[in-house]
């Protein structure tokens, strides 16, 4: 068996509300698996299922080939969690932290140091400082450091580099990326788009259902969508306008211009120069290189 | 069950226990407060029991009496009025707590054999006013036989003599005292082990706990440990005072008090521990933990004597653990009571201790 996880129909409601429905995908050994989807898309409740702390309605998942129900006991020993609040015990320090949970594990820092060096060596200087006076990315690589010390088959990052800053954020990734390299097998989940790209495959998740799965290259290569920009003084108007034409399929913001998803027949000329005689004069119209947020959107429209 | 993981367990407790800025402090001070200040406040005895006399006789008899009566150290005389109307003043205004009339040609009356004297009480303040009406008559009949005696006009009297077996002078204090370690146990044991578990779910540890191979019953036993041994800090404690500030020395033997000790400060964090798997916020367990807390301190024993309860209320406290444990703290305190005689009440404290350690385990779940 070659897939590190192997989820298949997996469901979970809360009540009457579908949290996930019938989600499968696997995770091969040695990849660095990104699970994209915004808030409330029911990442979390995914990890927790394959964390073993929750059990869900219907559907299998197997980490390693363990059940996730059934051998919970045995798997906990296989997987690093990392939850997305910050879980460590934040009146102990750095060293005190690390050893307990090395020790609850029956493993000692020292045997599996090599492991954690990549994350850990920054925390090195100061190991005896408390965990709740570190700053969120060291709490971050402390938690990192502490799902890793008993040498887990499989990662398990919940929203890792949600509240943390832009350059600690690349570094995690750039930590995470070593971790593969020395053949670790990385799940992690983000809220952040432009994260995908840092991982080798990723599925996208919406309101509990998977939308894709594959690497984020390919997923861009099959948007296969007529993409443009749009700017101009009143974006908002601009927008508004831009909705009301025939030949535009869609139209959002994207960063500090719109995107523009057109049919066939669309031509940006055409459309400037209409625009430009209705009190929008300095409209600009050129095409666009979608990416894997664009694909969402593209997603979520069909999905309706 | 792992004894390496309850080690590390057990270490992290400790440690985190001694970085809280509180709670070492409170483990010392809580108890030090409690057995230095309430038995000196939360006292039954009758002192300063206040008295206006009327004095309608006006003989030496009379004004002996009420010399008497002042000469009293719990008694003490605030005025003598001339009319009842003026003395039933003194007690409406809440200034005297027992009215002592004594009628007109009483000395003369008493000589003919009859004699009537009123002791009134103000029933405001009830035990004040009925222990201290009693103090005064008490107080009269010793006069009376003692002056009919001189006058060679007496009675046989009937010799009554009454002593309070285990607690010569009836002192309140050493009633309080064994009972207020209940209480301490109770507060300390209780709240802290609950608030302990309720935080972790809090700040989210709980979760980064569950994911890893620690069993059930190794993380509670890691949970209820710490506070046996402050159960016993705290009984140490409070008999290094008692014996320090009250002279009071357990008159039976310490290691049952001990073994009492540790049985009931299980049976308290375990019921702080199942309140706190039930719980999800530190105000919800506070708040269940309090109203167990509430019955238990009053429907023990501990204030009010069970045999005094009504007898539903009385089939009540068996279910109620700090019942068996007073008894206990009491008979070794007072009477020095052997272990084969509180068998009952050891074996009914291991039965709590056993079901709600358990109640405590099952209910906490790793998977939701």
């Amino acid at each position: 068996m070659s897939a590190a996880v192997k989820i298949t129909g997996l469901s979970k409601s809360y009540r009457h509300i579908r949290v996930l429905d019938r989600v499968s995908f696997n995770v091969e050994k040695g990849e660095l698996f990104g699970l994209i989807g915004p808030d409330g898309a029911g990442k979390s409740t995914l990890y927790k299922i394959l964390a073993t702390l929750l059990t869900p309605d219907s559907g299998e998942a197997r980490i390693c080939g363990l059940d996730v129900v059934r051998d919970y006991k045995r798997l906990r020993t296989h997987i690093g969690y990392m939850p997305e609040r910050f879980s460590l015990y934040q009146d102990l320090t750095v060293m005190e932290n690390l050893n307990f949970f090395a020790s609850l594990f029956g493993v000692t820092v020292k045997e599996n140091y090599d492991l954690i060096a990549p994350v850990f060596s920054q925390l090195e200087k100061f190991p005896n400082r408390m965990a709740g006076a570190l700053s969120g990315g060291m709490k971050q690589k402390l938690a990192l450091s502490c799902a890793l010390i008993h040498r887990p088959d499989i990662l398990l990052l919940d929203e890792p580099t949600t509240g943390v800053d832009a350059v600690s954020r690349s570094e995690f990734w750039d930590m995470l990326s070593t971790l593969k390299e020395n053949g670790m097998t990385i799940m992690v989940s983000t809220s952040y788009m432009d994260e995908a790209t840092r991982c080798e495959r990723i599925a996208m998740i919406n309101n509990g259902k998977i939308l894709a799965v594959d690497s984020p290259t390919a997923l861009v290569e099959n948007l296969d969508e007529n993409l443009y920009n749009a700017v101009g003084g009143d974006m908002f108007g601009l927008l508004s306008r831009l909705k009301t034409l025939r030949g535009v399929v869609d139209c959002y913001t994207f960063g500090a211009t719109l995107h523009l998803v057109a049919d066939k027949n669309f031509s940006a000329d055409e459309t400037v120069g209409l625009l430009r005689n209705s009190g929008l004069p300095d409209v600009r119209i050129y095409p666009a290189i979608g990416n894997i947020e664009d694909l969402f959107i593209k997603e979520i429209r069909n999905g309706k | 069950m792992n004894t390496r993981i309850l080690m590390a367990l057990l270490h992290k407790e400790v440690s985190l226990m001694r970085r809280n800025t509180i709670l070492p402090k409170i483990i010392f001070i809580m108890p030090l407060m409690v057995m230095l200040v309430i038995p000196l406040v939360a006292n039954l005895d009758v002192k300063n029991v206040k008295i206006v006399v009327v004095d309608n006789d006006h003989t030496q008899l009379s004004k002996r009496i009420i010399a008497d009566i002042s000469s009293s150290p719990f008694l003490n005389v605030v005025a003598a009025c001339g009319t009842h109307g003026e003395a039933m003043e003194w007690v409406e205004n809440g200034d005297a707590d027992v009215l002592l009339t004594i009628p007109y040609d009483y000395s003369k009356n008493i000589v003919s054999g009859v004699d009537q004297i009123d002791v009134e009480a103000n029933g405001v303040n009830a035990t004040k006013g009925m222990i201290g009406a009693g103090y005064v008559s008490q107080s009269v009949g010793e006069t009376l036989v003692q002056w009919k005696d001189e006058n060679g006009i007496g009675f046989p009297v009937a010799n009554i003599s009454v002593v309070n077996r285990y607690n010569p002078t009836l002192d309140f204090r050493n009633y309080m005292i064994p009972a207020l370690m209940v209480v301490l146990i109770i507060i300390i044991c209780g709240f802290l082990p609950s608030l302990n578990l309720v935080s972790e779910k809090e700040t989210g540890t709980m979760e980064a706990m569950n994911v890893t191979p620690v069993g059930r019953f190794t993380f509670v036993l890691s949970k209820l440990i710490p506070f046996w041994i402050v159960g016993i800090l705290v009984v140490t404690v409070g008999m290094i005072v008692g014996w320090l500030v009250y002279g009071l020395v357990p008159a039976g033997d310490i290691w049952m008090i001990y073994l009492a000790t540790i049985l009931f400060s299980l049976v308290m964090s375990g019921l702080g521990v199942a309140i706190a798997n039930y719980s999800s916020t530190m105000l919800q367990s506070i708040f269940v933990m309090f109203a167990f807390i509430m019955i238990f301190q009053l429907m023990g024993g501990l204030f009010t004597p069970i045999g005094s309860m009504p007898e539903w209320a009385q089939n009540v406290t068996y279910a109620i653990p700090p019942r068996y444990f007073i008894e206990i703290m009491r008979s070794i305190y007072l009477k020095g009571t052997s272990f084969i005689e509180l068998l009952p009440q050891y074996m009914a404290l291991f039965i709590f201790a056993v079901t709600l350690c358990c109640v405590a385990a099952i209910s906490y779940k790793k998977q939701a």
